[in-house]
């Protein structure tokens, strides 16, 4: 089964290198972000058929490694091919 | 007094911190991030560098390594712990420090010396520095900036655990003077038991007349 998890910052934290992004965007004209987060995605293939218990092994894996929770959210879904 | 230096895949202050506290008579040992055993020791160091290429987050691979469930342990038994740089990075990794370090401010890998005021001189590791003296120290990191919610800062500073912040030569705590946006200018802080002390400037690059400075070597002359 393909998973994919998106690692966000939460709202109230600085992202540096998302307003550097959103400026430059800015700057080649397009005019009307209002507002840039840079986030990370993964993709995981795991061998286990259940999707509920693929999606909760995806989420100890955020808590444990792939997300810092002091500072990021995260999401986990499961991807149809 | 006995110190033990882990060593990670991409460390690079390891060899340099050995000197230095060989320097001030305290005895080390290097070991290596994958061994399951800590040599009996009263310091185990983090040095710094850039453990696991900086994948994922800074310090988080290290952290999850084999021999820092022996670093926790340790720690937990009382046990002195020091993270430098990188150290400091996965210390807050390994939750043994709160907060995070995020990417700095403007952006930039920033290595110069800065100056950074003792706010905490009763600590096991600032007791040979006088209480708000400044440090000349460098600094050579991407991802030193402090950051905790306030109700984290209000704690830290409640508890004094706020033991180093950058200020100017004269020692004002100002907003020019923050290198990396670090909330409050921390740049280095203490867990509440007091036995495990985390700082983004290199004391082992300012502990000998050579490099151009001794201020670091008192980080060292504290430990005990």
């Amino acid at each position: 089964m393909k998973l994919q998890v998106i690692v966000t910052l939460k709202k109230d934290v600085l992202d540096p290198q998302g307003s550097a992004i959103k400026s430059s965007l800015s700057n080649m004209g397009f005019k009307n972000i209002e507002s840039l987060r840079q986030g990370k995605t993964f993709e995981i293939i795991i061998k286990e058929k259940d999707e509920k218990v693929a999606l909760s092994k995806a989420k100890e894996m955020c808590e444990k490694l792939l997300a810092n929770l002091t500072i990021e959210d995260y999401s986990v879904k499961a991807i149809k091919e | 007094m006995k110190a033990s230096v882990i060593v990670f895949p991409g460390s690079n202050c390891d060899r340099d911190v050995k000197i230095s506290l060989e320097k001030f008579s305290i005895k080390t040992e290097m070991v290596w991030h994958a061994d399951t055993k800590l040599p009996k020791s009263d310091l185990v160091v983090l040095p710094g560098g850039f453990s696991y290429g900086d994948y994922l987050r800074c310090g988080s691979i290290a952290s999850k390594s084999r021999i820092m469930k022996e670093v926790i342990t340790h720690s937990k038994k009382g046990g002195l712990v020091m993270g430098i740089c990188n150290g400091f990075q996965i210390l807050v990794e390994s939750q043994l420090l709160p907060g995070v370090l995020i990417r700095n401010i403007n952006l930039k890998f920033i290595c110069k010396n800065v100056t950074v005021k003792v706010t905490n001189n009763k600590t096991n590791f600032t007791s040979k520095t006088n209480r708000n003296s400044v440090l000349e120290i460098p600094i050579a990191h991407n991802e030193g900036n402090y950051f905790a919610s306030k109700d984290l800062i209000d704690e830290l500073e409640d508890n004094n655990q706020i033991v180093l912040q950058y200020c100017d030569a004269t020692g004002n705590i100002t907003e020019q003077c923050n290198p990396n946006g670090s909330i409050k200018n921390i740049a280095g802080i203490i867990n509440k038991k007091g036995n495990v002390f985390g700082l983004m400037p290199h004391p082992e690059r300012a502990s000998d007349e050579i490099l151009g400075g001794m201020d670091g070597s008192l980080i060292f002359k504290s430990l005990k």
